[in-house]
């Protein structure tokens, strides 16, 4: 069986995880996007903390039959594993979006030094702007 | 009759010492042929250099590797609607004067792919290091059984491109170590294949940009890259050439 305080320990630490990013959404420094995975995490760890019986239940299932609440660390761990692969994800779209970035902005910068080449003085830059981007 | 609009890419990273040089020789083997240096963010007078030779220069804000570079000069090619782009190291280690080599077959409509290749015709003079020579040679081969056709040199930065090979690359391009990967892409996109003899020379000035270290990531990431491609479905842009 779970012993009692590592249930009530568990609550704990998975309702200040969810207040954490409740709160850190509420305060707009977390993207209700990225909040997501991190909800499911500590409601499913706050769910098997305080469902001891569930938490025996799915012990039971997987193996574990001496301590079942090492299957919250393995929950636990699953989840961060997701966290971290989204971020990957995320990671990587940003990646690519920050080079065709990079790659408008010469494109750009060639055109407009093409154009206010052609330009009399002071029109679509300031002129001394305009050197700054052609050098 | 429009005239054929040719734009030689260059990408460049650090190469204030040799750029002029490698302008003043594309410029010089036809005039026809503009030329793009892609200044990959470096921090010496690389792109000064570039534009008092006469080329155009693409500024990147900063460092995104060189097929992200090659890339910026692809899209630059499709946006100003040339009709063949020619890729060329920055480093001088491709010779311009096989320019109109490598677009024959281009020019009579067999390829819309010309790589340069050092070992088209068998054993050719370049002679690189035995493990690299290996890495050639398995990644050539690695390509050719991937897409059923007999390619001899995949690691060549000497490329030409008629339209629709600049609208593939501009488009689809790997950001890192590009050649292999790109190789694969454009045929599995179905892209005709033409391989030129070319000689490569070794390197003037600055370092080649691959170490020993970043040669095992080189090696990995190329892996990986091409088994990935070839789980990927790219549609086929065949027939759809002049």
């Amino acid at each position: 069986m779970t012993p009692l305080r590592a249930s009530i320990v568990g609550v704990i630490a998975s309702l200040v995880l969810l207040v954490i990013v409740l709160e850190l959404v509420r305060g707009r420094r977390l993207k209700e996007r990225y909040a997501l995975l991190w909800l499911a995490t500590g409601g499913v760890l706050l769910v098997l903390s305080a469902w001891r019986g569930a938490l025996n239940t799915i012990a039971g299932w997987v193996g574990v039959e001496t301590y079942p609440p090492a299957v919250l660390f393995a929950v636990a761990t699953l989840f961060i594993l997701l966290v971290l692969l989204h971020y990957s994800t995320v990671l990587s779209s940003l990646t690519d979006e920050n080079v065709e970035l990079a790659q408008r902005i010469a494109l750009l910068e060639e055109r407009v030094g093409r154009l206010s080449a052609n330009e009399p003085q002071g029109s679509l830059l300031g002129s001394a702007r305009a050197e700054q981007i052609h050098r | 009759m429009t005239r054929t609009r040719i734009v030689a890419i260059v990408p460049a990273l650090n190469e204030e010492g040799i750029i002029g040089k490698v302008v003043d020789e594309i410029r010089a083997v036809s005039p026809e042929i503009d030329v793009v240096v892609v200044d990959d963010a470096s921090s010496d007078e690389t792109a000064a250099v570039a534009r008092s030779h006469g080329a155009t220069v693409l500024r990147l804000p900063f460092n995104v590797g060189i097929g992200g570079a090659v890339q910026t000069g692809f899209r630059y090619a499709l946006a100003e609607e040339y009709d063949r782009a020619v890729r060329l190291d920055g480093d001088g280690q491709h010779d311009a004067r096989e320019i109109p080599k490598l677009l024959e077959p281009v020019e009579r409509g067999e390829a819309d792919l010309v790589i340069g290749s050092r070992f088209a015709e068998g054993e050719a003079s370049y002679r690189p290091p035995f493990a690299r020579r290996i890495g050639i040679r398995v990644f050539a081969r690695l390509v050719s059984l991937l897409s059923g056709q007999h390619v001899t040199d995949t690691t060549s930065g000497f490329v030409a491109l008629d339209r629709v090979g600049i609208e593939l690359f501009a488009r689809e391009y790997p950001h890192d170590y590009p050649e292999v990967e790109a190789t694969l892409i454009a045929l599995r996109s179905g892209l005709r294949l033409a391989q030129v003899q070319v000689e490569m020379r070794e390197r003037e000035t600055g370092a080649s940009s691959i170490t020993f270290v970043r040669s095992l990531y080189y090696i990995v990431k190329v892996l990986l890259a091409l088994l990935v491609s070839s789980l990927r479905r790219y549609p086929r842009l065949q027939g759809t050439s002049r």
